[in-house]
């Protein structure tokens, strides 16, 4: 589903330029539940911007099913966004003077889907995240769990191949944290392929697969087996250090 | 554009930001209405000064005689020139001329009737003058043609000599005398548009006769059909050059021969309030652009602060054409409504100065008999100026949303979506 050759990414120009990504080989299947983690400043963002089509990279090549993403003019790579790939984000981003329907809609908008077409298609969405009681509240009457799954809705709702999440619960408690991360396991469960960006062990945990960056580069890939191991190693570390 | 879904889209943000909107939308608004009540202003002084030069006809002219200037075919300068009735009659036979009338200066005008008296003009005429001069007849009649050929001691009173001599009694078939001499009022009259009725007219051949005129005449007054200033010139020319040949002076010296050509005068005025339009024009549209400039500046702070939301929108699958298309649409929207109403207010404003104005006028002309006195009239912008202003508006919007939309189109959402 998703292949990364080699891929460099760089910020400024001139001597101020900072090289973010250096050199980012990846391979995620279709169906993978996959998270990325590293800490602030290890290019995770950018990765999943790259990912998201939402930013360009200077080097290497990025195939999205079968597609390789590179220079596309910003025309084709909305259109490209709004058919493969739903946003998923920390602090929502719902917009703030439509209500939940509405937000769930607005992606059939830019696919030309009228009105009452895709209001009824929103209203199905929200019946399944159990927020049809909620179709006409504003987001912020909303709790944050509500907004997310609203926000959820929003990206199922075109249907993609890959839903993208940047720190999905990052704004969350953990009983929220862990509702969203069963939608998101469930979704993931019907055949799409989920990518996580987080920093939180317990959310990660829960993913099949963790790409670790670390300066720019992957430093490791672990799987779900020997994830279990991992987490007792790293707490050990850090309750020595 | 009449993608029905793009409206609604823009009426839910514009409805979700009312105060904003209603912000941006009256800076538009007042430019519009400033531009309305200066434009009206200036069609108001314009009318208003036409009508004051409609009191006499439009295309009257008038010729005085004096001493030439310049030497003419071995005469010397300084040489009296003197109009006689063989130069009325000359001005007659032009074809371009319509009315004409001649005056001879009859000097001292001592006006009395029983114990009553005054000094008032008499002007020796012929009948066509009231044709020239506008003038009306509130009772009795004018000079007329009997008048003239019989040298009748016929004489038509101005309104405010009847009310001084009369002090409201019948007139008509009563004897004034002027200068000791008595003559038979046949006539009030009114002068066209004016509000001083001081004159007195007699008729020219009574008033040669009478005080030793002889056929001697001082000047004419007439009318020219003429629609332009270049062809009320080249009358003016003609005329000058038929009196010229026939007293022998040169046909551009104008101390032998003065003259007044009305419309020419009334035309060149007429260009100065063209100007006066055009300068109108300028300081509206100065407004308006200051009006449009307040849109630009609000869409971009609108564009800034929606920044998220179009990042949002970008992640999901909109193009930058649409973005474009959202913000454009959102200024001309507010730029054409918000104009519209401006346009409406100003233009309503407009008229109800307009029926105050004639309320006023009316009022005037009936404590004046029938002559108001305006130097302000009809005020109001006609529909063409209006729409107009309205398609400068729709091309204002665009121009005000281009920079905001072009802007919007280049957010990209990464950075739009950066939690700080």
């Amino acid at each position: 589903m998703i292949h990364l050759n080699n891929v460099h990414k760089s910020y400024g120009t001139g001597n101020n330029s900072l090289h973010v990504l250096k050199g980012i080989d990846l391979n995620i299947p279709k169906g993978a539940f996959v998270s990325i983690m590293g800490s602030s400043g290890s290019g995770k963002s950018t990765l999943l911007n790259i990912l998201g089509i939402l930013d360009n990279y200077d080097e290497g090549s990025y195939y999205l099913d079968g597609t390789l993403v590179k220079d596309m003019s910003e025309k084709h790579a909305a259109k490209l966004r709004n058919e493969m790939l739903g946003f998923v984000f920390q602090s929502f981003n719902l917009i703030s003077f439509k209500n939940a329907m509405e937000n769930v809609a607005l992606p059939l908008y830019y696919q030309g889907v009228n009105r009452k077409k895709r209001n009824k298609i929103a209203l199905e969405y929200l019946d399944k995240m159990g927020l049809l009681p909620w179709a006409t509240h504003m987001p912020n009457e909303l709790s944050g769990g509500q907004k997310q799954r609203v926000a959820i809705a929003r990206s199922l709702i075109s249907q993609p191949k890959v839903i993208v999440a940047d720190e999905p619960t990052g704004a969350l408690d953990t009983a929220t944290s862990y509702e969203v991360m069963e939608i998101l396991k469930e979704i993931n469960g019907d055949g799409i392929t989920v990518i996580i960006v987080t920093h939180e062990h317990d959310i990660a945990a829960m993913t099949h697969q963790i790409i670790r960056l670390k300066d720019g580069i992957i430093s490791e890939i672990i799987q779900n087996g020997e994830l279990k191991e991992w987490k007792q190693q790293y707490t050990k570390a850090r309750v020595t250090a | 554009m009449f993608d029905i879904d793009k409206w609604q889209e823009i009426l839910a943000t514009i409805k979700k930001n009312k105060m904003r909107t209603f912000l941006t939308g009256f800076s538009v608004a007042w430019g519009i209405f400033m531009l309305m009540i200066l434009l009206g202003s200036g069609n108001g002084l314009s009318n208003g000064v036409a009508q004051n030069f409609m009191r006499d006809a439009v295309n009257a002219m008038w010729l005085w005689s004096g001493r030439t200037s310049i030497p003419y075919q071995g005469m010397k300068e300084n040489r009296q020139i003197q109009f006689t009735n063989t130069d009325y009659d000359l001005l007659k036979d032009i074809p371009e001329i319509e009315f004409t009338s001649g005056r001879y200066f009859i000097s001292g005008n001592r006006f009395a009737y029983g114990s009553e008296f005054g000094e008032y003009t008499a002007i020796t005429c012929h009948p066509e003058l009231r044709e020239v001069e506008s003038i009306e007849i509130a009772s009795g009649r004018f000079i007329n043609n009997v008048d003239i050929k019989e040298s009748r001691k016929s004489v038509v009173l101005g309104k405010d000599i009847y009310d001084a001599l009369f002090k409201g009694q019948e007139a008509i078939g009563e004897y004034v005398r002027i200068n000791n001499v008595p003559f038979k009022v046949v006539g009030i009259c009114l002068e066209g548009g004016g509000t001083r009725h001081r004159n007195a007219y007699v008729p020219v051949t009574t008033g040669q006769k009478v005080f030793n005129g002889a056929n001697r005449l001082h000047n004419f007054a007439l009318t020219i059909n003429a629609n332009s200033i270049e062809e009320s010139k080249v009358i003016e020319e003609k005329v000058r050059a038929a009196l010229a040949r026939k007293h022998k002076f040169d046909p551009t010296d104008r101390a032998a021969l003065g003259s007044y050509n009305k419309l020419e005068n009334y035309l060149q005025t007429m260009r100065i309030f063209e100007a006066i339009k055009i300068f109108i024009w300028i300081i509206g549209a100065g407004t308006l652009i200051a009006g449009v400039v307040g849109v630009s500046n609000i869409m971009l702070i609108v564009v800034k602060e929606r920044t998220k939301e179009i990042g949002i929108r970008k992640a999901i699958g909109a193009t930058p054409g649409s973005v474009i298309g959202l913000i454009l649409l959102e200024a001309i929207l507010i730029t054409t409504i918000a104009g519209y109403i401006g346009l409406v207010l100003g233009t309503g404003l407009m008229e109800g100065i307009n029926l105050l104005v004639e309320r006023q006028f009316e009022a005037a002309a009936a404590t004046n008999n029938g002559n108001g006195d305006m130097i302000f009239r009809n005020p109001t912008v006609d529909i063409n100026i209006a729409a107009t202003a309205t398609l400068l508006l729709i091309f204002a919007g665009a121009l005000a949303g281009y920079i905001p939309a072009k802007r919007a189109a280049r957010i990209k959402p990464i950075e739009a979506l950066r939690d700080e």
